[in-house]
């Protein structure tokens, strides 16, 4: 027994060493599983302290392109108003609807919040958006993070005020994509190299498609609407092996400037998910 | 001032700039990301007790990961050389008892040989580390190591640039005074 103590007093620093990397990498590797560490919470509130202080100075030198995209948002969302179009038919008249659920069974299945971004990074190989909005101004896990522009991630962990959003810069990363032109469906996916492009794969040869060519979110999504643009077709990788393209996209989203983001809660994706496990359970 | 206030606002410093400085700075290539954090352990007094040194090594690097919201990478990389550093410092220094008279590792404590061999060998294990890990998610090989000469190159240079910024000046602690 005395041995036993005195090897322990002996290596002991080794054996603290051993302690505290197991636990590290215990972090690191469950944390890719279930984007949940210890104290990742509490961390959460601590961290995007800082990042608001910080982000209250850097909103200064963006606030231009801020107002930009913004007034060009607007211009789009003008010219879907109904009061634009004509009708020449007598009947018809102006309803502005402002009910969630009516009698004729039209449900919200998508709701609308705004969010601050208050650290961004791009440089690394998972990269990380965090939002000041959290649990406590109704954000949940898993739901689309989109900008302005185009689509930005999904988020993967809250605390009372802050959210962190997985980019779509992000190894782990992967979203149903569609090319608006045809149809076609395919996934859009990030290989790390340079955060100026994503990558589409699963793209069959027999579509025609052009440089330029935009791509959307595609309607099996759970967590975004049909139609989200990603990004523009930059070049087409013809790969002689497979039936398939693999499309470089420039993204929509200018990630290097993220100011304000929307969060989008699909109200209905529990219900959708609950129905196919059980449909997979079942067989 | 203290060597424990000291390193306390060194530990805040060091953290900040990381996070607020180097990460925003816009990607180059993959294999380049500015890392100056660890420079922190390099700097520790040469009296820090083992179990202190690996202890700091494991808080700093969880600290940066909570920003960076990889939980781990960093901790386990940074108590690598924490405990690894002892053994370097008795190995190399070159005086005797100079780990006794000055206060920590530096150019004018160690001789510039001796602090730089120590540097390299510290950044170069870091970061093998560090890519390693990354590396047993997802990557080539060949992202491996350019990605370990890459930020080892780059980082060599941000210490070099940092000792000759805020040269530390050190004097010989004798016993009368």
């Amino acid at each position: 027994m005395r041995n036993i103590f005195l090897f322990i007093r002996r290596y002991f620093n080794f054996i603290f060493f051993v302690l505290v990397q197991a636990l590290s990498l215990t972090f690191l590797f469950r944390y890719n599983k279930f984007h949940e560490a210890a104290f990742m919470k509490v961390a959460n509130e601590g961290t995007g302290w800082f990042n608001t202080k910080y982000d209250r100075v850097e909103t200064y030198f963006n606030l231009k392109k801020t107002n930009e995209e913004l007034a060009n948002q607007n211009l789009i969302l003008q010219n879907e108003l109904k009061s634009n179009f004509f009708s020449p038919d007598s009947t018809s008249r102006l309803i502005k609807d402002t009910i969630p659920y009516d009698t004729l069974g039209h449900y919200r299945q998508y709701l609308w919040r705004s969010a601050k971004v208050v650290n961004n990074s791009i440089g690394l190989q998972n990269n990380y958006i965090t939002l000041h909005r959290g649990e406590l101004q109704g954000i949940k896990m898993d739901m689309g993070v989109v900008s302005a522009t185009g689509i930005v991630g999904r988020v993967i962990n809250v605390s009372e005020n802050y959210a962190v959003v997985m980019s779509l810069l992000h190894r782990q990363s992967s979203v149903s994509a569609k090319i608006k032109k045809t149809g076609e469906v395919g996934t859009v996916q990030w290989d790390g190299e340079s955060p100026s492009y994503v990558n589409m794969t699963n793209v069959p040869k027999s579509v025609s498609i052009t440089k330029g060519d935009t791509i959307v979110t595609s309607q099996y999504s759970y967590l975004y609407p049909q139609g989200v643009m990603i990004g523009t077709v930059l070049e087409i990788v013809n790969d002689k092996a497979s039936n398939f393209y693999t499309l470089r996209l420039k993204p929509a989203t200018d990630f290097y400037k993220l100011e304000y983001v929307m969060v989008v809660e699909n109200t209905q994706k529990d219900e959708q998910k609950k129905l196919e496990e059980a449909a997979k359970t079942n067989q | 001032m203290s060597d424990l206030l000291k390193n306390i606002i060194r530990f805040t410093l060091f953290i900040l700039i990381q996070v607020f400085v180097l990460f925003q700075v816009k990607p180059l290539h993959q294999f380049i990301v500015p890392y100056l954090y660890f420079l922190y352990i390099l700097w520790l007094p040469f009296n820090t007790p083992r179990l202190a040194l690996t202890f700091t090594g494991f808080v700093f690097g969880l600290t940066l990961d909570y920003f960076t919201k990889t939980p781990g990478l960093h901790a386990a990389a940074c108590t690598l050389i924490a405990y690894v550093r002892p053994f370097l410092v008795s190995v190399l220094i070159s005086q005797e008892g100079a780990d006794q008279n000055y206060r920590s590792p530096s150019v004018t404590s160690m001789g510039l040989a001796p602090y730089a061999t120590y540097v390299v060998i510290l950044t170069l294990l870091h970061h093998t580390y560090l890519v390693f890990l990354e590396w047993m998610q997802f990557g080539s090989f060949w992202y491996f190591m350019g990605k370990v000469l890459g930020t080892t190159g780059v980082s060599l240079l941000l210490i070099l640039v940092t000792e000759i910024l805020f040269y530390r000046k050190q004097r010989f602690k004798t016993n009368t005074a």
